[in-house]
């Protein structure tokens, strides 16, 4: 394989990978925008998801089928999440709060455990093995699935929120709560629908990237942290500085790990996020765009 | 249309509001002006659900009001325009103004555009700023697009909390014209704080003054404005150092 053809298939690993984390990130921008929560158990939504779709596949569920229920079961399951832990809790400290989705992400790995077992499973690519041939490099399809799928969301989530009223209310939530109630819209009823989202993007995430790097019970902590840092870059509030955060981290793993060695490669989102921390600690991204979701 | 019935409201431990009793008839302009906190944006808060009253009561179209719950409030047609205008400031302009019709857009769209299309005619002047983010507009605009927004909940009661503040003189008298109009063209009942007394006075029918959580004085708007207290307190008419100390 020489220079060129390596280059494509890491840019194109980086972007699968970078496509996940982007997914998971805009749940975290999406729920912290509109229920001022940072949701630490987002990546086992993907987990969650991960492992509900191949238990359907499994069970003879058609796939399309499979795919679709478990998204829906996983929003369900932030949904419930919302009403039963965040919501009665709404009033307590930011740190209280956070501290609460911590334990619901033990929670969900807990009953992972119990279900799944510890075990790593394996999901079949979406549509077989086929590979494309680009420039010498080998790209599954699977890769251009998750690159696909996570650009069909960006755009349906850029819709909702710049197209449709009711989109525009749950901006107009986040924009200024106390006016969007004056104006008889209902902050808290958003903050159900944010959340559940928000899981539902996570529980995509994780169904994509099965098929490449395999699903079990502690899959989403990784997922998570590296969507976290992505989500911080934009200062948590900034969704395209998030995507845009996302991919730049998977590209630099993914070129780390090709090109370095792949015990760089946590480090190297690490770094980042200290960087991003210590410099800027509103996003480097915060500035340039006030925009937010 | 509503009535008030001895309100006690607090914030924390202070007592801002101290046993109100008033009453507004239908199409009427009412105006309540006062001192710097003497509970005026209270008054209209509690009224709106913001704040719940510790006693009293809250009539509305004979029924009494539900404290503290603001969306269904709104429900019941009547709106707040808060204090420092509090518009959608990422949001355009022509999305402030829908939105404020949200708690009805469900039921009758058709409805909405068209009270939409009617408010842009009473302010012409968003029409031509429709797309620009609400934020970037001046303060007179602003003002215009938040008296708009709370027409689009079509309200029975429409409550402004100093419309004036921050305005030219012009632009205030543009404002009360408008008031008077919107009271004559949509037969909506207003209740209106000012700290611009005399501009208030002038266009509302009745008007109470509020002091330290008490009502001090109601009756006629023209009365109010010929009493040689209101004179001295709220418009002017006395040297330096008595305004002083009336303040
Ligand atoms: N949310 C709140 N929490 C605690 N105290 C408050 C709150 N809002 C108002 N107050 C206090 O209640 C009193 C009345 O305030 P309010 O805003 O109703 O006055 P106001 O008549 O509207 O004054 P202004 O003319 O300055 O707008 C003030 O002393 C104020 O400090
Ligand atoms: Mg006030």
């Amino acid at each position: 394989m020489d220079g060129w053809s390596q280059f494509v298939q890491l840019l194109f690993s980086g972007l699968t990978v970078g496509s996940i984390y982007a997914l998971v990130a805009l749940g975290f921008v999406i729920t912290y925008s509109v229920t001022g929560i940072l949701n630490l158990a987002q990546g086992d939504f993907a987990m969650l998801g991960a492992l509900l779709c191949i238990t359907f596949v499994n069970s003879g569920i058609p796939f399309v089928i499979a795919i679709l229920l478990s998204v829906v079961a996983v929003m369900a399951v932030g949904g419930l999440f919302e009403r039963l832990a965040i919501h009665p809790a709404r009033n307590s400290s930011i740190a209280t709060l956070i501290i609460i989705t911590i334990g619901a992400a033990f929670v969900f790995r807990g009953i992972a455990i119990f279900i799944w077992g510890t075990q790593p499973y394996a999901l079949r690519p979406f549509t077989g093995n086929h590979s494309l041939n680009v420039v010498g490099a080998v790209i599954q399809t699977q890769n251009l699935w998750a690159i696909a799928l996570s650009l069909v969301s960006f755009i349906a989530l850029y819709i909702f929120f710049n197209k449709t009223y009711i989109g525009k209310a749950v901006t107009a939530c986040v924009v200024n709560p106390f006016a969007a109630r004056l104006m008889g819209i209902e902050p808290r009823k958003m903050s159900l629908g944010a959340v559940a989202v928000s899981a539902g993007l996570g529980a995509l995430a994780g169904i994509v990237i099965a098929p490449v790097s395999g699903a079990s019970y502690d899959m989403g902590v990784m997922i998570g942290l590296k969507a976290f840092i992505a989500a911080v870059i934009g200062g948590l509030t900034n969704a395209p500085a998030a995507i845009a955060g996302a991919f730049i981290i998977g590209i630099l793993e993914a070129f780390t790990e090709g090109y370095l060695s792949s015990g760089y490669k946590d480090a190297i989102s690490f770094g980042l996020l200290l960087l991003v921390l210590f410099f800027m600690p509103n996003g480097i991204f915060a500035k340039m765009s006030g925009k937010r979701v | 249309m509503l009535t008030l019935n001895h309100l006690h409201v607090y914030h924390g431990h202070l007592h801002v509001l101290k046993g109100i009793c008033l009453q507004i008839g239908k199409g009427e302009i009412v105006a309540i002006v006062g001192a710097n906190g003497a509970g005026k944006s209270t008054l209209l808060g509690t009224i709106a659900g913001v704040y719940s009253p510790k006693a009293g009561e809250i009539i509305f179209e004979n029924e009494p009001l539900p404290y503290g719950k603001v969306e269904q409030i709104v429900k019941k047609g009547i709106c707040l325009v808060p204090e420092r205008r509090q518009i959608f400031g990422d949001l355009s302009v022509k999305d402030n103004l829908l939105l404020g019709a949200y708690h009805r857009y469900r039921n009758d769209f058709q409805q909405v555009m068209r009270d939409y299309e009617h408010v842009l005619e009473v302010f012409p002047k968003l029409k031509t700023m429709l797309d620009r983010p609400g934020g970037l507009l001046s303060g007179g605009e602003q003002q215009m697009l938040a008296i708009g927004r709370g027409l689009m909940a079509k309200p029975k009661l429409l409550m402004l909390d100093e419309p004036s503040l921050g305005l030219a003189p012009l632009i205030v008298k543009e404002i009360m014209k408008l008031l008077r109009q919107l009271r004559d063209q949509f037969s909506t009942t207003i209740l209106l704080v000012e700290q611009n007394v005399r501009a208030a006075l002038q266009i509302a029918d009745y008007a109470c003054v509020l002091d330290r959580g008490e009502i001090m004085m109601q009756g006629k708007a023209v009365e109010l404005l010929d009493d040689e207290r209101v004179k001295k307190a709220y418009l002017g008419m006395q040297n330096k150092k008595e305004y002083n100390i009336a303040k």
